[in-house]
């Protein structure tokens, strides 16, 4: 399997700060990297080294094998996905508008473009019918961020980005969320960095998970391995998980 | 009322609506460019906010009287009247374009940059649309100050609806005061209810 994401010895800093250390790390097509650690440990950093919003101070990160600074900037983002906790949508467009924003950027044709936004819409289970033409105002929260995860496939990108996307739905809508998560990656076989602070959701939504802590790559496995692992931060974050259920 | 007035009104008003417009859209022309530049060059910020602030502190008829020995703007007419009107013109809608732009969500921005967007189409698409309430609110205050600040034109020979004012303060005849501040007053609210139009019709749904 080749690797779409590839981090080599990447470093970043601000000042004498340093925010990530050294990570070196490979994602193949089709998987989902889940980077997990606690506020602080540099995941969203990484995250934003892969589509150029941040570049490593030491090391490279390269993207179908050509490093981030070398891309043309806009190019490289236009076939990057990115989903953030805040969604992001433009309030002044429809949810037709928003989701068929990048390819209007890419001067696809306006019959296209609409063909694009049903199928996608439908895909995340909206009815093109009834919410293509809404504000983003007039919609939930999980609507809004089903709309957020349409508009990052528009223009089918080869990489998703995924920043605590779902981290300020209520526990129904975020576990409702994180089902379409599943059912679109057996469906569309994204490769996809996915980034969390909650445990039980890297363990169902990852084939690998980073474990990040101060900066730097704790562990690398796969959820099954990591159950398993002695490690101490490892350990801390499982321990989360069974910590209600005994208190109770 | 003397009626020898009421074709002076029509030519004044006339004259005062010019000037007005001239200094809007010169002012416009010059502070909506500035302020968007200000939010990408935060260097240059307190210098620019700062000139446009100093100017606005200058008591208006000084301002005036300042300009007139100035090289090429200044002078006695209406040439210097609008660069008067212009300077004082400026900080509303400068402080508004940065207020409007960097009071966009800055995860609506992230969005739009992470989606490769290049800086015109962030600007064009993007901030400028929702910032446009608040520039238009800028404007608008702008607007409805520089026609009732038009009528001190009138003391270094600009003309407009100061004439009569000035020639009523000379005189000692409160109606040739009124026949210059009464139409002053009806253009302000004028401008400020359909300035006030656009703005609400400008609405983010």
């Amino acid at each position: 399997m080749s690797a779409v994401v590839e981090f080599r010895a990447a470093c970043y800093r601000i000042g004498t700060r340093e925010i990530l250390k050294n990570l070196t790390l490979s994602v193949a097509a089709g998987e989902t990297l889940v980077l997990l650690g606690r506020s602080g440990s540099g995941k969203t950093t990484a995250l934003k080294m892969v589509n150029g919003l941040l570049f490593p101070s030491a090391g490279e990160v390269l993207v179908d094998g050509t490093a981030t600074t070398a891309w043309d900037p806009v190019r490289l983002k236009r076939r990057i996905g990115y989903v953030i906790q805040e969604v992001g949508l433009f309030p002044h467009y429809t949810v037709a508008g928003n989701i068929g924003l990048v390819p209007q950027l890419e001067h696809w044709d306006e019959p296209r473009i609409a063909a694009r936004v049903d199928a996608l819409l439908r895909e995340v289970g909206l009815a093109p019918e009834q919410f293509g033409a809404r504000y983003p105002s007039q919609l939930s929260g999980g609507q809004r961020q089903r709309v957020g995860v349409a508009r990052a496939l528009a223009a089918d990108p080869s990489v998703l980005l995924f920043d605590e996307p779902f981290g300020a739905a209520d526990p129904v809508t975020r576990l409702e969320l994180q089902k379409q998560f599943l059912a679109l990656r057996r469906e569309l076989g994204k490769t996809a960095i996915f980034v969390t602070h909650d445990v039980r959701e890297a363990l169902l939504l990852a084939t690998r998970i980073a474990l990040l802590r101060d900066g730097a790559l704790e562990e690398l496995a796969t959820p099954r391995k990591l159950m398993q692992s002695a490690g101490q931060e490892a350990r801390a974050f499982l321990a989360c998980l069974d910590w209600s259920a005994d208190t109770l | 009322m003397n009626l020898a007035f009421t074709s002076e009104i029509g030519q004044l008003t006339l004259e005062h609506l010019t000037l007005v417009l001239v200094s809007m859209a010169v002012a416009i022309a010059l502070a909506l460019p500035a302020g968007i530049l200000i939010t990408r060059r935060d260097a240059w910020r307190p210098w620019v906010l700062g000139f446009a602030n100093v100017v606005q502190t200058v008591p208006s008829l000084a301002l005036f009287g300042f300009l007139i020995p100035v090289p090429l703007i200044g002078g006695i007419g209406k040439r210097t009247a609008i660069v008067a009107l212009v300077l004082y013109a400026l900080l509303p809608i400068l402080r508004n374009t940065l207020a409007g732009i960097l009071g966009v969500d800055s995860a609506v921005r992230e969005s739009a940059i992470a989606m490769g967007m290049t800086g015109g189409q962030l600007l064009w698409r993007v901030e400028l649309p929702l910032a446009a309430r608040t520039i238009l609110a800028g404007i608008r205050v702008a607007t409805v100050s520089t026609i009732g600040t038009a009528t001190i034109a009138a003391a270094i020979g600009g003309g407009g609806l100061g004439v009569f004012i000035f020639r009523g303060i000379a005189s000692v005849d409160t109606a040739q005061i009124l026949a210059g501040a009464v139409p002053a007053a009806c253009i302000a609210l004028a401008a400020d209810g359909a300035l006030g139009l656009i703005e609400r019709r400008w609405r983010t749904p």
